[in-house]
């Protein structure tokens, strides 16, 4: 059993960095990464098996594909805490030559990402095209991608939902991050989309609920779930419900905080609700 | 003056499907991809022979440029296969971000390119192709002129670590190019020498490039045909070389005069040796439906067209 104190100290530290970072060159998004903080440390940490080196090819390894790639935030973070790169080069999130771009890219050669996201909508296309390729490679490792609420808006996912089931691609475990918001407000107010749930199982999708999102053991044990519905002919997607800005008090339940950054005074509440547990960088 | 002859005329997606063919049987990592197009592409045989390294996406080009992406995280060497105007324009973010941007191996392979395409009208007749790719980081662009180039050039691409954009077309055209001709990405291949005018010609005008010569030749004019089937990288030295000699030069493509070869000559030119250019390409303009003979006709993208720019050049020569 994983230790769950260990992950939660690793959560906290994360959501410095994210704080930090965002503060440090004043743009960047802090709401969404915020909210998938404990996603993203146990994905990393418990649910992913990954080598301990980065290949971009990923051959014999699980793979994550961050869709929505504004949230890079919390990705850098538990990239560089996890291994992939020094937790010392955060401190160049979004600056003047640095390989922490805006938005996730391969240009610059950064550890562990493996394609460039941001322009919304197309990582699910490269999630299955990377796991027709591990099944051509009879490779029976996953693929694991991540994506907002609000990004299904954009079409290609509808084409690419209805082609991972049309052609069974039972090794994919798609996440949706359901935190109702998206930049302009909530996504009811914005382009209400139905349920979501209902549409992936029309969609012949195998669909697994986490209802605590921010929960690191309901996490855990409902990713575990979807990874038990791999390998059965359907694709597996993940709903799981977050609250944007999370950890944060005034940063929680808002679409405000979706691309912007804290100032000094509200950088130090924030951080004072998360106190340092590995270290800042 | 060499001249070329042909004893059939062949369609050069024909060409690509052929590659794609050898392809399949030579290296284990190719894989290919198709938008509801197959028989379109010439992609049967591949299919026939390679059924688990095709995957048929149906009619979401989208889709498959970001599945194109994924495959090669996995060490494979994606085909696309689709119309030009569905291979660029429809899918040009998608192509920029997950391929371009992420610098993936990947190889879109575009038909019925330009006015040729006919009949259907100017919704699948793209002229803004070559633009649209060349203006991408990283983006080999390749247009081909006959069958056997467009099948050197479908195996060259393979071998070609990157993004390639790799255009050709729908009509039988004749075939003049050698079938052991080896295909080197970014390198001109000088048909006819000349002293008079340079014509730097691709895809369905190379031909048209060489009827040109010939007529001028009857003129008493001295052309200088240049194939140049890589756009991006531009074989600028060629062009310059052969500059050095003519004082002049007429580009010719079945693509917008903006954006395409046309500028990226210019655009040389004006860099080292500024020199008097003319301009075979459309109009800036939509095409229109008719039959393909009819259009290059109606749109100026024939030899007549080539044989009268070459004479308003030489006119503003010194």
């Amino acid at each position: 059993m994983p230790n769950t104190q260990q992950l939660e100290d690793l959560t906290t530290q994360v959501r410095r960095d994210i704080l930090r970072m965002v503060h440090k060159v004043n743009s960047g998004h802090p709401g969404g990464s915020l909210g998938c903080a404990e996603f993203f440390v146990a994905l990393y940490k418990e649910i992913m098996d990954t080598k301990d080196h980065f290949e971009m090819d990923g051959i014999g390894e699980d793979l994550f594909f961050l869709s929505n790639g504004h949230i890079s935030p919390v990705y850098y973070s538990v990239l560089a805490r996890t291994g992939y790169f020094s937790v010392d080069e955060l401190n160049t999130f979004r600056l003047i030559n640095s390989r922490l771009q805006g938005h996730p890219t391969t240009h610059e050669g950064l550890p562990g990402v493996r394609i460039a996201s941001g322009s919304l909508g197309q990582g699910m296309s490269v999630a299955i095209g990377a796991a027709q390729a591990k099944k051509l490679n009879n490779d029976k490792h996953l693929v694991y991608s991540l994506h907002g609420d609000g990004e299904l808006q954009e079409g290609q996912n509808w084409e690419a939902i209805m082609y991972a089931s049309g052609k069974k691609v039972d090794n994919l475990i798609s996440t949706i991050d359901l935190n109702g918001k998206q930049i302009d407000g909530a996504t009811d107010d914005v382009l209400p989309m139905g349920s979501i749930k209902a549409k992936f199982e029309a969609f012949d999708w195998i669909v697994i609920e986490i209802e605590e999102g921010n929960n690191i053991e309901a996490i855990l044990k409902g990713m575990a779930d979807a990874k038990a519905e791999t390998g059965k002919g359907k694709p597996v997607c993940v709903l799981l419900k977050t609250v944007m800005g999370n950890g944060v008090d005034f940063m929680m339940h808002t679409h405000a905080w979706h691309g912007k950054a804290p100032n000094d005074e509200q950088l130090a509440t924030a951080l004072a609700q998360n106190p340092e547990t590995l270290g800042d960088y | 003056m060499k001249t070329y002859t042909y004893t059939e005329k062949k369609d050069t997606r024909s060409g690509f499907g052929a590659g794609l063919t050898e392809l399949g049987r030579t290296n284990p990592n190719v894989v290919a991809l198709c938008a509801d197009l197959i028989g379109s592409l010439k992609m049967d045989k591949f299919i026939e022979e390679n059924p688990e390294r095709f995957f048929q996406i149906g009619i979401a080009e989208a889709n498959m440029m970001s599945i194109a992406a994924g495959l090669t995280i996995g060490g494979k060497i994606p085909f696309t296969g689709t119309f030009a105007n569905f291979s660029t324009g429809r899918v040009y973010d998608q192509i920029r971000q997950s391929i371009a941007y992420s610098n993936k191996n990947v190889k879109i392979c575009a038909s019925h390119a330009g006015l040729t395409l006919g009949e259907d009208g100017a919704t699948h007749q793209i002229l803004e192709d070559i633009g649209l790719m060349k203006m991408l980081p990283g983006m080999t662009v390749i247009n081909t002129c006959d069958y056997n180039q467009t099948k050197a050039a479908t195996i060259a691409i393979a071998e070609h670590e990157g993004p390639v954009y790799l255009r050709f077309g729908r009509p039988a055209v004749p075939v003049f190019t050698p079938e052991d001709q080896k295909f080197e990405i970014g390198k001109a291949i000088t048909l006819t020498e000349g002293t008079d005018v340079t014509i730097v010609a691709t895809g369905h005008l190379v031909w048209e490039a060489l009827e040109a010569s010939k007529a001028l030749h009857q003129k008493g004019i001295s052309a200088e045909v240049i194939n140049i089937h890589t756009i991006k990288p531009l074989d600028e030295q060629a062009i310059l070389n052969s500059v050095a000699k003519t004082g002049c030069v007429v580009t010719a493509e079945e693509h917008n005069i903006l954006g395409g070869l046309g500028e990226s000559v210019a655009r040389t030119l004006a860099l080292h040796k500024p020199t008097p250019q003319e301009f075979v390409a459309t109009n800036d303009t939509f095409g229109e439906s008719g039959t393909p003979a009819q259009l290059m006709e109606k749109y100026g993208l024939n030899s007549t067209s080539i044989v009268e720019k070459a004479k308003t050049v030489i006119q503003r020569k010194q």
